[in-house]
């Protein structure tokens, strides 16, 4: 019965292109099958997760790769909580892909959903991922589904954009990646992910688990570690659902949960304190962070501040689980889902006002909120959430990284939180400020963006503060995952 | 009773087609015959490999003259594999190759295509499944002079310049290769494979064995466009016609590695010459160059063809590699990527065929807005592109993973990182043409478009059939790798 479910997570996406690409010339009927699908996909989680909840860990082998290698999926609270947070933002993001996509007049639709799908199966793939092959095998597909998307509009810094996504998500990949797996294999004979890891004590004595453990890192380019962060900022040239629901959920999200599951089933939390010299990933993290808001700080384009915010959101995750206490493993799959409901909210709103008025900058926005103040209320819940001001969600991620941090003692950790949050009050607080407060110069008319847009960015605005309220379910899931070892 | 002779009908029946489509010379109907002959030899290739799956070891005395004196053929894992991937391509791109040559060939030269084509096809096969020193040489020959010929046929009229390139280099190679077994005739009185590696084994070494060795070695190099021997191949892969492009790429430089793995481990494994020679060196510096110089030089390429030309020197220069040590996942990386290889290159030669079907000579340029006019085409040449990168759930992906493997294993890290470090060069020139046919702004598309506009449904479905096989090898592994593993174990127990 799981073992269904289980198929039909990653199926039910690959139908609903088979189905979208033949009703192409029918848009109402395609972008009914979208939502159908994106519903049916949710629905097949959700049976998933009571199992999880009683300590049930499902698996479906797809088929044996070579001796001894399986393609394997295996449900684990981690890729539940990943899978529960992508289809269900899948939904939302399609309804606001309907009313974008038809209001900007996007050219070659059919296209984008059917990418979309594909990408949506492979990001379930990932989630249940039970081996490091399989990982990898979703890992490749979604980098290379997601580049039609990342040039859909065809122009020349389309075609650049995509240069540099392809060409650093590949490059990473497989030069480390890929390398790290099979030095793994090598090394261990097994690609399992395992609770408490693979590598016995001896192993943990020499020097290879923490190059590993830097290829690892590193190699899962999707995470947007600096160095490594360059295509998400490239990436925004796709149309913004594609930068809402991919480059700010399924696919960074892929990156990090990947690494959170990497350094919890391949390593184990306990082993990576004994491994020396793994308090660089802590560092590298927590420059990450700091650089990018820098950067979010300093950049004029809506999107452009928001892909960098991304960035050192993203390493909010990376730096939780760099601390290796278990209250903050907890802390970065609650901030996967905090992040992916706020950032989504915010991209929401800035395709939104895009639609509307044509801005992309940060200083035209003046007085906006005005003309568009359900679209600028969102904005803001999304900001605030992401400062870390209750009761929305993203509250609750801080909370949980910042007692982990307490734990594990790092004041260093401490301190770059506080930081950060400094610099993302400064980053998003004044675009509000200055939507609501300032008076809007130039008198071009316009109102609020279509009805689906609203109802898309409404619905993550409003579940960003309702997750705070009813996160018993992911806070379990939370323990869950702390517990693994 | 057939089923004894079946090592010799192997060779006879293509042999015997060949003089038939002389005698004919109606285009259609040397088709016909070649579609046959090369099903039927393809059939017996299937009965060679179950035959041996539970014989082991076929051997089988041409005229009933008893080996050494008489020509043994002699059938084994290794080259029962060879034989089966040249023979299917052969039977495959028969079946493909009608409205291309028609397209590509003077009407009145078809049935010297044909002829050709059958001799090429007699002779690797020939070349494979022999186990007779001198009758290597003559099957070689007679594949490399039809090879001459498949490749003049292309209408360009730098075909010629790059058949007679060929020519020069080709029969240098022959005649090393021919001075080679000379000398091993001389310094043994033998002249089968067998025998050869139980007296060589035997001998301790000399001069004279090493200088056949030498020779040998770049003789069968030079056939297998090992770098920098590969000046031939570019050209000739690219002005011959597409369907012979694609049969040569396919299965021509796979023959002369079997070998070159024949020589190396089979008859000279004996006398240790592998483990006190710096031959395992020499390859490999070789393959490396190969893969980062030819790869880069494909970035550089304009015609496509000369493009995954280039690539092929490259790839070679991964199954190279993989030969250069003695261990047996890397002879088996080895093995699985003559046989991916095999089955990817011929999927994009083949595409290749359909877009000049349109365009004419394929070149970056022209290719723009293809994703648009040939959806098919192009949706199988980004497989097929994954494929030569190595993206996982393609066959490219099966044989990089074996030979990091195999690398790891003898402790080289920084060669499994210069290994990985090269596939990123195949993504820039495979990305290249992809961006070319999807991403491009220009709408000076359709000018250059020959007359028809579909492309015949043999063609498309022969080449998806690679298409899909390149995917599916990537998943179901356990006929190429469990044959490869076999293959790589044979030929580790001549070694010892």
């Amino acid at each position: 019965m799981s073992e269904t479910s289980i198929f039909l997570s990653l199926a039910i996406p690959l139908g609903g292109t088979l189905l979208i690409s033949l009703t192409g010339e029918k848009p109402n009927l395609r972008d009914s099958i979208t939502l159908v699908t994106a519903v049916c996909l949710l629905l097949v989680n959700c049976t998933l997760l009571p199992k999880i909840l009683n300590g049930q860990r499902p698996e479906a082998v797809l088929m044996e790769l070579f001796p001894g290698v399986d393609l394997i999926l295996k449900v684990e609270p981690l890729g539940m909580l990943f899978a529960l947070v992508a289809s269900g933002l899948w939904i939302i993001n399609s309804i606001y892909s309907i009313g974008y996509m038809r209001a900007n007049k996007e050219k070659n639709q059919t296209r984008f959903y059917v990418c979309f799908a594909i990408a949506l199966s492979s990001t379930m793939g990932i989630a249940y991922a039970g081996n490091l092959i399989t990982l990898f095998l979703f890992y490749e597909i979604l980098t290379l589904c997601t580049y039609p998307l990342v040039t859909h509009h065809g122009t020349h810094e389309a075609r650049h954009g995509g240069r540099i996504y392809l060409g650093i998500l590949i490059s990473t990949s497989i030069l480390f990646l890929l390398f790290a797996i099979g030095w793994t294999w090598h090394f261990t004979g097994t690609l399992e992910f395992v609770p408490n890891g693979i590598f016995n004590q001896e192993q943990l004595q020499t020097s290879i688990p923490l190059i590993l453990m830097v290829l690892f890192v590193f190699g899962v380019g999707k995470a947007a570690i600096m160095p490594f962060h360059g295509w998400l900022p490239a990436a925004m040239v796709a149309p913004t659902p594609v930068s809402a629901l991919l480059h700010a959920v399924a696919v960074v999200k892929a990156g990090v949960f990947s690494i959170v599951k990497i350094l919890v089933y391949i390593f184990g939390i306990a082993n990576l304190e004994k491994i020396s010299g793994g308090s660089w990933l802590m560092y590298t993290a927590g420059f990450t962070i700091i650089a990018a808001s820098v950067v979010a700080l300093k950049s004029d384009n809506l999107k452009r501040r928001l892909a960098y915010s991304t960035i050192s959101h993203l390493s909010y995750v990376v730096l939780a689980v760099a601390l290796f206490v278990p209250i903050a493993v907890m802390g970065a799959a609650l901030h996967i889902v905090a992040h992916a409901f706020s950032k989504i909210t915010l991209f929401f709103a800035a395709g939104a006002i895009y639609t509307a008025s044509k801005k992309t900058k940060v200083s035209e926005l003046h007085g906006i909120g005005k003309r568009m103040p359900i679209t600028m209320i969102a904005f803001a819940i999304g900001a605030l959430s992401l400062i870390g001001i209750p009761p929305a969600i993203g509250f609750l991620s801080k909370w949980y990284i910042l007692s982990g941090a307490f734990d594990a003692q790092e004041n260093f950790v401490v301190a770059v939180i506080i930081m950060s949050t400094l610099l993302n009050a400064a980053y998003f607080l004044p675009i509000i400020y200055a939507a609501f407060f300032r008076t809007d110069d130039n008198s071009k008319n316009h109102g609020e963006a279509p009805t689906a847009i609203i109802i898309a960015m409404a619905s993550t605005g409003i579940l960003s503060i309702a997750l705070f309220f009813f996160s018993d379910q992911i806070i379990s899931l939370g323990y869950q995952i702390a517990g693994a070892y | 009773m057939i089923s004894s002779q079946l090592p010799a009908l192997q060779i006879i029946v293509p042999l015997l087609a060949a003089p038939f489509c002389v005698i004919i010379r109606n285009s259609r109907a040397t088709w016909l015959i070649s579609v046959l002959a090369s099903w039927v030899t393809f059939g017996i290739s299937i009965l060679l490999y179950l035959d041996v799956q539970t014989l082991g070891v076929i051997s089988y005395e041409m005229g009933n003259w008893a080996p050494p004196w008489g020509i043994e053929y002699r059938i084994d894992s290794i080259n029962v594999f060879v034989l089966l991937i040249v023979s299917s391509i052969g039977a495959l791109v028969s079946l493909y190759a009608y409205p291309s040559i028609s397209v590509e060939v003077d009407e009145n030269k078809h049935y010297l295509f044909w002829t050709s084509y059958l001799l090429c096809l007699t002779g690797l096969l020939g070349v494979t499944i022999t186990g007779d020193a001198f009758n290597i040489f003559v099957f070689l020959e007679i594949s490399s002079l039809s090879t001459y010929v498949l490749i003049a046929l292309g209408k360009n009229r730098h075909a010629l310049y790059a058949a007679f390139r060929y020519l020069i280099l080709g029969t240098i190679g022959a005649t090393f290769i021919v001075i080679g077994i000379g000398l091993l005739y001389l310094l043994t009185g033998t002249l089968n494979l067998y025998d050869l590696s139980m007296r060589l084994g035997d001998m301790s070494l000399t001069q004279p064995q090493l200088a056949a060795l030498a020779f040998l070695t770049v003789g069968i190099s030079l056939k297998l466009a090992l770098f920098p021997l590969h000046l031939w191949l570019p050209n000739a892969y690219a002005f011959a016609p597409s369907v012979a492009t694609c049969f040569l790429a396919a299965t021509a430089t796979k023959v002369a590695i079997y070998l070159l793995l024949r020589f190396a481990y089979d008859v000279f494994g004996q006398s240790q010459i592998f483990s006190e020679l710096p031959l395992g060196e020499v390859l490999l510096i070789l393959s490396i160059a190969a893969m980062f110089i030819a790869s880069t030089v494909a970035i550089y390429q304009q015609d496509i063809k000369r493009m995954f030309a280039y690539s092929s020197v490259a790839q070679i220069g991964y199954i190279t590699l993989g030969a250069s040590f003695a261990s047996h996942t890397a002879l088996t990386s080895s093995i699985v990527h003559l046989f991916n290889h095999a089955i990817t290159k011929g999927a994009i030669f083949l595409l290749l065929g359909l877009v000049a079907l349109r365009i004419g000579q394929p070149t970056l340029k022209k290719m723009s807005g293809l994703g648009k006019s040939m959806p098919w085409t192009s949706a199988g040449l980004v497989i097929c592109g994954l494929s030569l990168i190595g993206v996982p759930g393609t066959a490219g992906f099966i044989s990089k993973w074996y030979l990091i493997l195999a690398v790891l294993e003898r402790g080289w890290w920084w060669l499994a990182f210069m290994i990985l470090a090269s596939s990123l060069l195949a993504v820039i020139y495979v990305w290249r043409v992809v961006e070319t046919m999807y991403v491009s702004d220009s709408d000076s598309r359709g000018d250059s478009h020959m007359a028809s506009t579909t492309s015949p449904t043999s063609m498309t479905l022969v080449a998806w059939l690679f298409v899909t096989s390149c995917i599916f090898f990537g998943f179901h592994t356990s006929f190429s790798v469990e044959g490869a593993s076999a293959a790589a174990k044979v030929l580790l127990e001549y070694t010892k």
